[in-house]
């Protein structure tokens, strides 16, 4: 039939439109330029709310109870007042977490619980599977009813038709064949999907506008206007008492649980978690959404009575399944176009929920189920891998074809017993189950991950029981016994009248009884038991992260010896290493750093890799793997706090340490330098013996030599022989004093000398000086004079020594004067305190570098002279030490080609009796 | 193989001890050599160039230019390379020998010496092969 083609025809024109506008949005993410960072595109896609239970279900469900499908539209309504404080809470503690799906959520808030993602995850699936075969029956009913056109007819039982000739199975493989494209072409870090979300929100403006544009059509055109549809129903028999609002049986109780109901599923679903916090790109976005989606929901349902009252008014027979009104009723006025756009719209709601589901449970199936079981049971395998991000993305488009191969077995095997709103309504009461866990794990910090399971798997298997299984008694799966008379006849365990509790819509019977047992359960064993360490760190991170920055507030401490090389190779592994590189050099870049190698192996680093690694594989398998690089586990509260004692301990012990090694090398450089003195005065010491020696040597020399030449020449010249004989002695008497010289210097020097103090007048020392030298200075023909007063006071001193220094000087004088004019004077002066020897002579003077060296041992001005004068050098040295020990002073006053004077001090006897008429003389300076 | 026969040697003795100087001056005489006598350093350079001595004896301690640096520029120029170097020291070190061998000395001894082996060490370095 041409019909059919068109149908199908538009029907895959309106989906490649979809992947045209998702790809586009795709595309302008890639530049930056987000196409759905904007908060009406977000309050949109959380439209995904409205599938075709919506779509159709809303009029069959109001054919049959009038208001009555109004309260699962009140519950989303009420919760956008708590999103301000409820949802915006989940967003950020998702993001602050990296969050990619509700059993990632659950699994981290208790722990990292592997254990607790996997029930999440089983739970999720099983309870939304209901949900998705009724997408698929209405797809394929209402494909079934187009198909007929122009003649009406609702679809034949679908229960006998075989496998491969159910069109249903092929739209379950179609719809998983668009959700495999729409949301696994490649792996992203944080699980958004841009092109997704625009699609979604294109969507949901179309089932809208489409579901609008019946409401119209029907209410104006059909009729003349609302008041008119009106009372021509009021005349309808049948349908009077529905328009009366306290005619109708108005169960308060079964509102209120439905109420209840809708308000987690908007919340709980997994697409609804998926779009409102997995997709959210601005926190801020939740304020335009809160009022934005109750304006949806009011306009997509404001013409729901309408069509319903004008479908039962059309076809009043009741041979017309209430739920396809929408479709029905302009075919029956030959609206093609109008038939189609409402066609479309449902197509839309229908497939915008299964592709957002799916893709949201195959995300959980793959990171809270098969990874962590893959990664345990080979884990050498799956380790040694280079790249996993094939499996992970294997793993989940098998998980879309599963979820929607179980969609279609629950859709033979349940689906025709109910209207779509009752089998959304199972799905209603699973998401339910998460109710207890997730909120209190978000608001109490003692749930504990006991707790949390017990809850969840209690509540699980009483809906399962209540629920679930009476839906397959009713197809016929079951025996109808089991739910008349109770299982084994046993009536307090009938499923749908528990312990007799009756009166109760089954809905409401199940929402009760797993209520109780799940938050009975988590309430109870967490309050018997308590959190562990980490958590309690997650619990920390969890409850407070609410306030914005709060989720880094607790303390977990790594100890690692990984590299950067060997995290981004262990991203890589899952996301694809380019991917991975970029992702570490953005996080280089954002921490301030200009590459990946500069980045610190700390505690921050490994969190991130966690977090880029839980979009791939989940939170638990993600810390469990970096664990693994990292080779070490997590620190509990306990042992950080040992670590940090220890910690300080080392750093005082180390400041000890430092003190102490700076006290050592303050003492190695004392003692350095001490060696450094010493060192030179030993040099002092060789350069002096060594210089003794060979002053030694020289008169030995010429006394060995002419000794031997008298021996072996005896038959010299007598007057030869006399002048070698005379040489031989004067270098004897030479050597001698040179040697008496040295051991004298060598005892003042030492203070070895012996010092024989007495009161003495100095000038008469200077007579007796003056007298011994007066044969040199009459040989030299230099002429002395003496000066000296009449009557000075004593000092207190050595004569001997005191005389020794007068020969010095006196017989130096003569040395360098120069013969025949030379004169020298020798002057005694008092002062307060001391007395003054002057001795001056006339000869050539002393040079200002000499006067410095003069006083030095075997230094003697003359080098540069013509004649080598006489003498050791030493004298001065001597006279030096020992005035020094006389506690006065020698000096020299000179000027090249004046003369030179030297002087010395001795202090006056008085003041003597405290004199340092000690043994140790201070060494002379070299 | 010079001899004293064709021509007395000429030794130069350089030595700023007068004493010392005097031995020398006597024991190389007593050989038979034609001797000179030079107290200072730069007097013994010039001594050099005048005397053309074929035989040094040097004393290193020496005023002005010390007897280490005679003997390299003895040394360096090639018209009084071939002069016979016997190097004087009073100092007991063995660096010093050491110095005098790189400086370019034949022969060294220390002070005070036996005359004998003086005369001998001088008798042997002026008839060694040049």
């Amino acid at each position: 039939m041409a019909s059919a083609y068109i149908v199908v025809l538009i029907s895959f024109a309106y989906v490649g439109l979809l992947f045209a506008i998702a790809f586009y949005a795709d595309r302008r993410a890639d530049h930056g330029r987000s196409l759905i960072a904007n908060p009406y595109v977000y309050a949109l896609s959380l439209g995904v709310y409205c599938t075709s239970w919506t779509f159709y279900g809303s009029v069959g469900r109001a054919a049959s109870s009038g208001i009555g499908f109004l309260p699962i539209y009140f519950g989303p309504t009420l919760m956008a007042l708590l999103w301000w404080y409820l949802l915006r809470k989940m967003v950020r503690v998702s993001k602050a977490n990296g969050i990619t799906s509700l059993a990632d959520l659950v699994a981290s808030r208790y722990g990292r619980s592997e254990l607790l993602g996997g029930i999440v995850t089983v739970i999720a699936v099983i309870g939304i599977v209901p949900y998705i075969s009724l997408q698929l029956k209405a797809v394929s009913n209402s494909f079934a009813i187009m198909l007929r056109y122009p003649e009406i007819a609702m679809p034949a039982k679908q229960a006998d038709i075989p496998l491969l000739a159910d069109n249903t199975f092929y739209i379950a493989l179609l719809l998983a064949a668009f959700t495999i494209l729409f949301g696994t072409r490649h792996l992203d870090a944080s699980e958004r999907h841009e092109g997704l979300v625009a699609a979604i929100a294109f969507e949901s403006l179309v089932k809208l506008l489409a579901f609008i544009a019946l409401g119209l059509f029907v209410t104006f055109s059909l009729y003349h206007g609302p008041g008119d549809l009106f009372a021509r129903a009021a005349e309808f028999p049948g349908l009077e008492r529905m328009l009366h609002v306290d005619g109708q049986n108005i169960d308060y109780t079964s509102w209120a649980s439905l109420t209840f109901l809708s308000m987690f599923a908007i919340l709980l679903l997994p697409r609804q978690f998926q779009m409102a916090v997995v997709e959210n790109v601005d926190e801020r976005h939740l304020n335009r959404a809160a009022w934005l989606l109750p304006l949806y929901l009011f306009a997509i349902n404001l013409f729901v009575l309408p069509i319903a009252f004008a479908g039962m008014m059309a076809f009043p027979a009741g041979d017309m399944d209430a739920d396809f009104f929408v479709l029905t009723l302009p075919m029956a006025e030959q609206q093609v176009w109008l038939t189609l756009f409402v066609f479309i719209g449902g197509l839309s709601a229908a497939t915008g929920m299964v592709i957002v589901e799916t893709i949201a449970l195959s995300t959980m199936i793959c990171n809270s189920l098969v990874m962590p079981l893959l990664l345990r049971l080979r884990p050498l395998n799956l380790q040694d891998r280079a790249d996993l991000s094939g499996i992970v993305l294997f793993v989940r488009r098998a998980g879309i074809i599963c979820v929607l191969l179980l969609g279609y077995a629950y859709f033979r095997l349940a689906g025709e017993a109910y209207a779509l709103v009752s089998i959304g309504l199972i799905s209603f009461a699973a998401v339910a189950q998460f109710a207890p866990a997730v909120l209190g794990g978000l608001y109490w910090r003692g749930a504990t991950r006991t707790g949390a399971a017990c809850g969840l798997t209690g509540g699980f298997a009483v809906w399962v029981y209540t629920l679930l299984l009476p839906s397959f008694a009713r197809s016929g799966w079951l025996p109808l016994s089991f739910i008349e008379q109770g299982p084994a006849g046993i009536a307090l365990l009938k499923p749908l009248a528990l312990f007799g509790l009756t009166g109760l819509d089954d809905v409401t019977h199940c929402l009760f009884w797993s209520l109780l047992v799940n938050a009975g359960l988590f309430i109870g064993l967490s309050l018997l038991g308590s959190p562990s360490v980490a958590e309690r760190i997650e619990a920390g991170r969890f409850v407070d992260g609410g306030h914005g920055g709060g989720a880094n507030s607790s303390v977990e401490a790594w100890r690692t010896s990984a590299t950067v090389g060997e995290l981004i190779a262990l991203t890589g592994r899952f996301l694809g290493v380019r991917r991975a590189r970029e992702a570490f050099t953005a996080y280089a870049h954002g921490r301030g750093y200009k590459s990946n190698r500069e980045l610190p192996v700390d505690t921050a680093l490994l969190r991130h890799t966690e977090t880029l690694l839980v979009g791939a594989i989940g939170a638990a398998s993600a810390r469990a793997v970096v664990a693994s690089v990292a080779q070490e586990e997590p620190l509990g509260m306990h042992q950080v706090m040992n670590i940090l004692d220890e910690a300080s301990q080392t750093l005082a012990h180390s400041r000890e340490l430092e003190q102490k090694s700076m006290d050592l090398e303050r003492a190695s450089a004392e003692l350095r330098s001490a060696n450094r003195r010493l060192q030179a005065l030993d040099r002092l010491k060789d350069d002096f013996i060594s210089t003794v020696t060979h002053e030694l040597r020289t008169p030995l020399t010429s006394i060995r030599a002419f000794s031997e030449i008298l021996h072996d020449h005896p038959d010299l010249e007598s007057g030869e022989r006399g002048k070698f004989l005379g040489i031989i002695v004067k270098e004897t008497e030479r050597l001698t004093r040179l040697i008496n010289q040295v051991l004298d210097l060598a005892r003042l020097e030492s203070g070895n000398a012996e010092w024989h103090a007495a009161e003495i007048d100095l000038r008469d020392v200077m007579e007796d000086a003056a007298a011994s030298v007066g044969q040199l200075f009459r040989e030299r023909g230099v002429t002395l004079e003496l000066a000296l007063p009449p009557a000075v006071s004593p000092v207190f001193a050595d004569r001997d020594r005191v005389l020794q220094v007068l020969l010095n000087l006196l017989s130096n004088a003569a040395k360098f004067c120069a013969a025949g004019t030379g004169r020298a004077v020798m002057t005694l002066s008092a002062s307060a305190e001391a007395l003054r020897i002057d001795v001056a002579d006339n000869g050539p003077g002393i040079g200002a570098d000499d006067q410095a060296i003069i006083f030095d041992k075997f230094r003697q001005v003359g080098d540069t002279l013509t004649q080598k004068p006489h003498g050791s050098g030493l004298g001065l040295s001597i006279c030096r030490q020992i005035v020094g020990h006389l506690g006065g002073r020698l000096w020299v006053t000179s000027s090249v080609g004046h003369g030179a004077t030297f002087s010395f001090t001795l202090p006056l006897a008085r003041a003597e009796v405290e004199s340092p008429v000690a043994a140790t003389a201070s060494p002379a300076p070299a | 193989m010079t001899t004293a026969a064709a021509r007395p040697a000429r030794v130069l003795v350089v030595e700023d001890d007068p004493s010392i100087l005097q031995s020398l001056e006597f024991l190389l005489r007593a050989e038979g050599y034609d001797t000179r006598c030079a107290m200072r350093g730069d007097e013994a350079l010039v001594a050099i160039k005048e005397f053309r001595p074929d035989l040094l004896v040097l004393d290193v301690m020496l005023p002005a230019i010390d007897g280490f640096e005679v003997c390299l520029r003895l040394r360096a120029d090639p018209a009084t390379r071939p002069i016979r170097v016997l190097m004087l020291t009073a100092r007991g070190r063995d660096t010093e020998v050491a110095r005098g061998r790189a400086a370019g000395a034949d022969d060294y001894l220390t002070k005070p010496f036996a005359t004998r082996e003086l005369v001998e060490r001088v008798r042997t370095l002026l008839s060694a092969e040049r």
